[in-house]
């Protein structure tokens, strides 16, 4: 439509209810304009691409872990499915989510600088679930202790240090015991 | 019946809610998006057992999504205890768990296989968290969730990974909107990991003033760090609305009183109303209530007039579906009977 043509006052799809909605499409490089009312924009998916505030979520994430080259090392692995679930990366630069926990291992190589980019961090600091991690919270405890414990013997308060030091043998005595 | 929507929580005048969300899945089990059909039941049934183990005084109730209808899903989403991702059609194995405070929600089989929510009123955000944390873990007795050393509690989708924890606030802030100090305060949010989002609406175009603010990343910091800088923003922008509302009340005392008026001549008289121009007035009422320009007679408050407006509530109110027309009258209807606290008679 050259910009001297008047703006339709009724929709062009429908001729009946009024144009409500400017759509603008440009595919490759070719722009065609639309005058349409609410009911036929949305027919005609308009709104689709911006309706859906999840579905953005997961495709910028999607452009972000991008497709990798096939030549790359990490190219080829892209066609590696993961053993539990039969995911591939190529699936998830796709889709932006994981096929189960374990993708987490098989993908670890190219997930490590991912998470890096979107979290700002790869170790997690948090909480540990009682049970899966009660081990894993004696070792953090322990890495704890040994900081506060250079810190110690740096400061030369060597009574604290020592009952640090008595802390963490008896923490990784109890962690053998079990 | 939404206990957080009832106003009483700290500086409950500005900061409507605080919500902390937990992500987790089960260990060993193919994320919801990939479950078929007996998979996905028995994750289903896994997590109704574990809530049937819980200490009575959780008092959540499992309801699976095939069992409730249309309008009362559309409710759901609107009180925020579903996403409309999980409501939406074809339910397979998609549920909910709620109490009847409706302060504790469970979403089943969204994108992760739990997702773990409380709800309180004001900037309570670590009350929040620790009451998520002990549901958590009475959940974690029963249930074994993925959880990897280095990842931390393993999600769908890697934004969500580590601690799984989205804390949020939803604040209202007129004066800010109304000085336009907001897009220079969000940019600066921006830089330090916060996330804003309108409630209703997007951009600069944000209905009711009610905006979201949440934490970015859930990766690298205890819940508690997160829990607690999420706090300090949120007192921070408490403060500065709180200066913008002094502000404005001395620089332009006759132009917010006739602003608040006409917001309240509008809404207590009109019998046709669009949810745009209801939350948009509402807001102004609020700003009114809150400043003492006026008193509003009627006991419900902001939160609660904001779903008032929403279509679903709406169709429940009328217990059938309705056409937008029809919905504009009842809307309309339904603010002023609340509004001027005809409690009875006008049913």
């Amino acid at each position: 439509m050259s910009p001297s043509n008047p703006v339709p006052l009724s929709c062009q799809r429908c001729q009946r209810r009024p144009a409500s909605v400017h759509f603008t499409r440009v595919v490759n490089g070719e722009k065609s304009e639309r005058y349409l009312c609410e009911e036929c924009a949305r027919e005609e998916g308009a709104y689709h691409f911006m309706l859906d505030p999840q579905l953005t979520v997961h495709n910028v994430l999607g452009g972000l872990i991008g497709q990798v080259p096939e030549s790359s090392p990490q190219g080829a692995s892209s066609h590696v499915a993961c053993p539990h679930c039969g995911y591939t990366y190529q699936r998830f630069a796709e889709t932006g989510r994981l096929g189960c926990d374990r993708c987490y291992e098989t993908f670890r190589p190219q997930l490590d600088p991912l998470v890096r980019r979107i979290q700002g961090a790869v170790t997690h600091h948090g909480k540990i679930p009682s049970r899966a991690g009660a081990r894993l919270k004696v070792r953090q405890q322990v890495e704890q202790l040994r900081d506060q414990l250079h810190q110690a013997v740096e400061a030369e308060a060597f009574e604290e240090a020592a009952k640090l030091r008595d802390e963490i043998r008896r923490l990784e005595v109890s962690a053998t015991e079990e | 019946m939404t206990a957080w929507m009832k106003n009483g929580g700290p500086d409950s005048d500005i900061v409507l809610s605080s919500r902390v969300r937990l992500a987790r899945n089960l260990a060993h089990t193919q994320f919801p998006q990939r479950l078929e059909g007996d998979q996905g039941k028995a994750v289903m049934n896994q997590i109704a057992q574990a809530v049937e183990t819980l200490k009575p005084g959780w008092q959540l109730q499992w309801q699976p999504l095939s069992e409730v209808s249309g309008i009362d899903r559309q409710v759901l989403v609107e009180k925020h205890l579903a996403s409309p991702a999980l409501v939406q059609d074809p339910v397979r194995f998609e549920g909910v768990v709620i109490d009847p405070t409706e302060t504790v929600s469970l979403m089943v089989n969204e994108e992760d296989h739990l997702r773990l929510q409380v709800f309180l009123s004001g900037l309570q955000l670590n009350e929040a968290w620790q009451l998520a944390n002990r549901l958590d873990d009475e959940l974690e007795s029963v249930l074994d969730f993925s959880y990897d050393a280095n990842f931390g509690y393993l999600t769908a989708c890697p934004t969500n990974l580590g601690t799984g924890l989205r804390a949020s606030v939803m604040v209202h802030l007129p004066a800010l909107v109304l000085t336009r100090h907001v897009p220079q305060l969000f940019t600066a949010l921006a830089q330090i990991g916060v996330v804003v989002r309108g409630l209703y609406g997007e951009g600069s175009d944000v209905a009711g003033n009610i905006f979201q603010i949440s934490n970015q990343v859930s990766l690298g910091f205890s819940e508690e760090e997160f829990i607690h800088n999420l706090t300090v923003v949120a007192e921070q922008i408490v403060g500065r609305e709180r200066n913008a509302r002094y502000l404005l009340t001395q620089s332009h005392a006759l132009e917010l009183a006739d602003r608040v008026g006409r917001a309240w001549g509008v809404l207590t008289h009109a019998r046709i109303i669009s949810s745009e121009e209801a939350l948009r007035l509402l807001s102004d009422v609020k700003l009114g209530e809150d400043l003492g320009l006026l008193t509003v007679p009627g006991k419900a408050s902001f939160s609660e007039l904001a779903l008032m407006t929403r279509s679903g509530y709406l169709m429940k109110e009328a217990g059938r579906e309705l056409s937008p027309g029809e919905r504009d009258e009842l809307r309309a209807s339904i603010l002023r009977k609340n509004l001027l606290a005809h409690d009875e008679g006008e049913q």
